[in-house]
């Protein structure tokens, strides 16, 4: 049988790897991949609890993440080609231009 | 009417408006042509609506309403009645004489304009002061006169000296202002109006302690502007500034506004006996007291100063004793004969190139006889000998304080009338008579401007006439105060006049007698008396010592270890802490987006805490 539980780890666990996926890689590209995962982790959560609850208000939101994500991927990947066009390359510790 | 009050209210204002244009041109004789005529102009409306009350009218005018806020109702109102019309009468004639005489005292120095703007500036805020008709006004004109004379004391402010007296004069003046500040504050709270017809109607129904603290608190403020004990010590030393200002302001009109105020308040003073017993015992002893330092003083204008001060101390006596009219009548003769004393003593200064001591001065007589002639019958009158103004007046106080059986105080002015005489004729008799001793210092008098004599000639005919309109003053003046017939035999009213006549006369008499001999012996100068009439009583140096200097020495304690160590250092402290606490901070701005993540998580981190630990809802 599963239940809320299972869904709400599944969705920590996927939370978690996004979150070390966004720490630890120097690449740009995967760093967007990472968002990705957070951001579908949470959407887990939203359904799961939705149905739990009986409320579509969780559902609703999800589908306005996977909508803004979508949008966010095709601006953000737009600018990466700019960029690695222009440096070769998407090594984060080389964009240092600005700081303190 | 309304007209001729404007006109005489704002003439002034006009004037000095015009001359501030010019105020940093060089000379400009039309500033002062132009000042002198607004005066003019003023003193015409002056005497029309002294002619119009004086058969028991008013003229009561509303401006516009100035202060309208809450409870709290104050309008710009004018009222003329007998003794505003009076007060308006001094001061325009004064000021008017003052005026053409400055042209040509002013004639040679360079901020000729700005002396005019500030002399006319002067003269609309006392036409404030007392022609307001509620507490408010009287206190803007109050404080109005009070900035005016400090601009003309310290009118040489190059001078160290003046602008030290200027100084004095204001501080000394705000000390009293304070007081006088309380009382209209408590006459507010009490009586819930500022207007005096509102504040008079209720005085019947008031607590007497109230009263007596109203009283009192406005008399502190009357003591300032009127240089009484304790406050005295600034009158003097205001001598600092051109002579024009001194006989104006410092002799026949500011100075007065003290008394004008307690002539003002009678309704509070008459149901107050030991507030009014109080001012005039005070007014008693500053008379005897201001009288003694003048006897030995050689400074030819703080003779004339302490002479102020004791005569405003015959006035206080007056409105201390219930007979308002009589203080009031004392200030108009006073106001004539005093500034046409300060007026010689400013043609005797110019003759002298400034020089003040009256022991470089002598036989002056010869070559300035029209001076010599002025300042003779101004003294006449000051010594109240008959027919002069000042016997008319002065006779009159020393009746109302026989009459209401204030016999000490009696005495006490008695006795300062022969002071009074001795001063004057000794300074007559130093200045005009007697051996040539400005020939040694090497002085070359000459005679003022023939315009300017002419100016004081008024002024002369007032203080030899003035007295003789007793009878008509007591007709106009008994429809706004008390006049009250005292109850003392034919006999004793012969005999008071001819004693105190023939102490004048003898006071008169033993200076010309002593001074035509060549005066007093060096040894009298060393004297213990000598030395403590000729230190002020050493009032000044014990202020100095036990007020200023601790005060200094204090101020010092509070600048050099609470400010410096304490105030200064906090906020020092906060300063270099945010700024230490940004040099170690900057590191986290790296501009590398994984430390600025990592960073972020342990933000995220901190509030998750803070959520979970300090959360509302348990």
């Amino acid at each position: 049988m599963i239940t809320l539980s299972h869904y709400l780890i599944l969705s920590a666990i996927l939370f978690s790897i996004g979150l070390v996926g966004v720490y630890r890689r120097k690449n740009l590209l995967l760093l967007l991949f990472s968002t990705e995962i957070l951001l579908n982790a949470v959407n887990i959560g939203f359904a799961a609890i939705s149905k739990f609850y009986g409320d579509l208000t969780g559902q609703m939101f999800a589908f306005f993440i996977v909508a803004v994500a979508a949008s966010e991927v095709a601006v953000g990947l737009g600018l990466m080609i700019v960029w690695y066009k222009r440096r070769g390359t998407l090594d984060i510790d080389s964009m240092q231009s600005m700081h303190g | 009417m309304e007209t001729y009050l404007y006109t005489a209210l704002f003439a002034p204002l006009v004037g000095s408006l015009f001359a501030a244009l010019f105020a940093d041109k060089p000379k400009n004789l039309v500033t002062g042509i132009a000042t002198s005529t607004l005066l003019f102009v003023s003193w015409i409306s002056s005497v029309v609506l002294l002619l119009h009350v004086a058969h028991g009218e008013e003229v009561h005018v509303k401006l516009m309403d100035w202060i309208h806020a809450g409870g709290l109702v104050i309008p710009f109102g004018f009222i003329v009645d007998q003794v505003t019309a009076t007060m308006m009468f001094v001061v325009t004639t004064v000021s008017a004489v003052v005026h053409v005489y400055s042209i040509g005292y002013m004639d040679h120095d360079k901020s000729f304009n700005r002396f005019f703007a500030w002399l006319s500036a002067f003269v609309f805020s006392m036409m404030v002061l007392v022609m307001s008709d509620n507490f408010a006004g009287l206190f803007i004109g109050w404080e109005g006169v009070g900035l005016c004379s400090w601009a003309l004391i310290g009118f040489w402010y190059h001078k160290e000296s003046a602008s030290w007296a200027a100084n004095e004069a204001f501080i000394m003046n705000r000390i009293a202002d304070l007081g006088m500040l309380i009382g209209i504050f408590l006459i507010y709270w009490n009586f819930g109006s500022l207007q005096y017809d509102v504040v008079f109607e209720q005085v019947a129904d008031k607590d007497h302690g109230l009263l007596m603290m109203v009283t009192a608190f406005l008399f502190i403020g009357a003591m300032g502007k009127s240089a009484q004990f304790p406050l005295h010590t600034w009158l003097a030393d205001a001598m600092e500034g051109p002579t024009p200002v001194s006989a104006l302001i410092h002799a026949a009109t500011m100075v007065t506004a003290g008394v004008y105020l307690v002539i003002r308040a009678n309704p509070l003073y008459s149901v107050v006996p030991e507030v009014s017993l109080f001012v005039a015992s005070l007014g008693a002893f500053v008379a005897m007291f201001a009288a003694s330092m003048a006897l030995v003083n050689r400074d030819l204008k703080r003779i004339i100063a302490y002479s102020t001060l004791s005569q405003l101390g015959y006035m206080f006596v007056a409105a201390g004793v219930g007979a308002y009219w009589v203080a009031l009548f004392h200030l108009m003769t006073h106001a004539f004969f005093k500034a046409l004393l300060f007026l010689g003593a400013g043609n005797v200064m110019h003759a002298m190139d400034d020089e003040l001591d009256i022991f470089k001065m002598g036989g002056l007589a010869k070559k300035m006889q029209w001076t010599m002639i002025l300042m003779t019958i101004a003294s006449v009158a000051l010594a109240g000998i008959y027919p002069f103004a000042g016997f008319f007046s002065k006779d009159k106080i020393l009746e109302a304080a026989f009459a209401t059986d204030h016999y000490v105080l009696w005495t006490i002015l008695w006795i300062t009338a022969g002071l009074t005489a001795f001063y004057s004729f000794r300074l007559v008799m130093l200045v005009f008579f007697g051996e040539e001793r400005y020939k040694i210092f090497g002085y070359h008098p000459h005679e003022a401007y023939r315009f300017m004599l002419w100016a004081m000639a008024p002024l002369a005919v007032l203080a030899v006439i003035a007295g003789f309109f007793e009878h008509s003053f007591v007709h106009m003046i008994e429809h706004v105060l008390p006049v009250e017939e005292h109850h003392i035999s034919t006999f004793t009213f012969w005999t008071l006049i001819i004693v105190t006549q023939a102490i004048a006369l003898g006071g008169i008499g033993f200076a010309v007698w002593k001074y035509s001999k060549g005066g007093f012996s060096k040894k009298w100068e060393e004297t213990f008396i000598y030395q403590l009439l000729f230190n002020q009583y050493y009032i000044p140096k014990i202020y100095d010592e036990y007020i200023c200097k601790p005060y200094g020495e204090l101020s010092r304690i509070f600048w050099k270890d609470l400010d410096l160590k304490i105030v200064d250092a906090t906020v020092d402290f906060i300063a270099t802490t945010i700024y230490k606490s940004g040099m170690v901070s900057r590191v986290v701005q790296s501009g590398n987006l994984s430390n600025m993540l990592r960073w972020m998580g342990v933000g995220l981190l901190i509030l998750l805490l803070a959520a979970i630990f300090y959360s509302p809802v348990r």
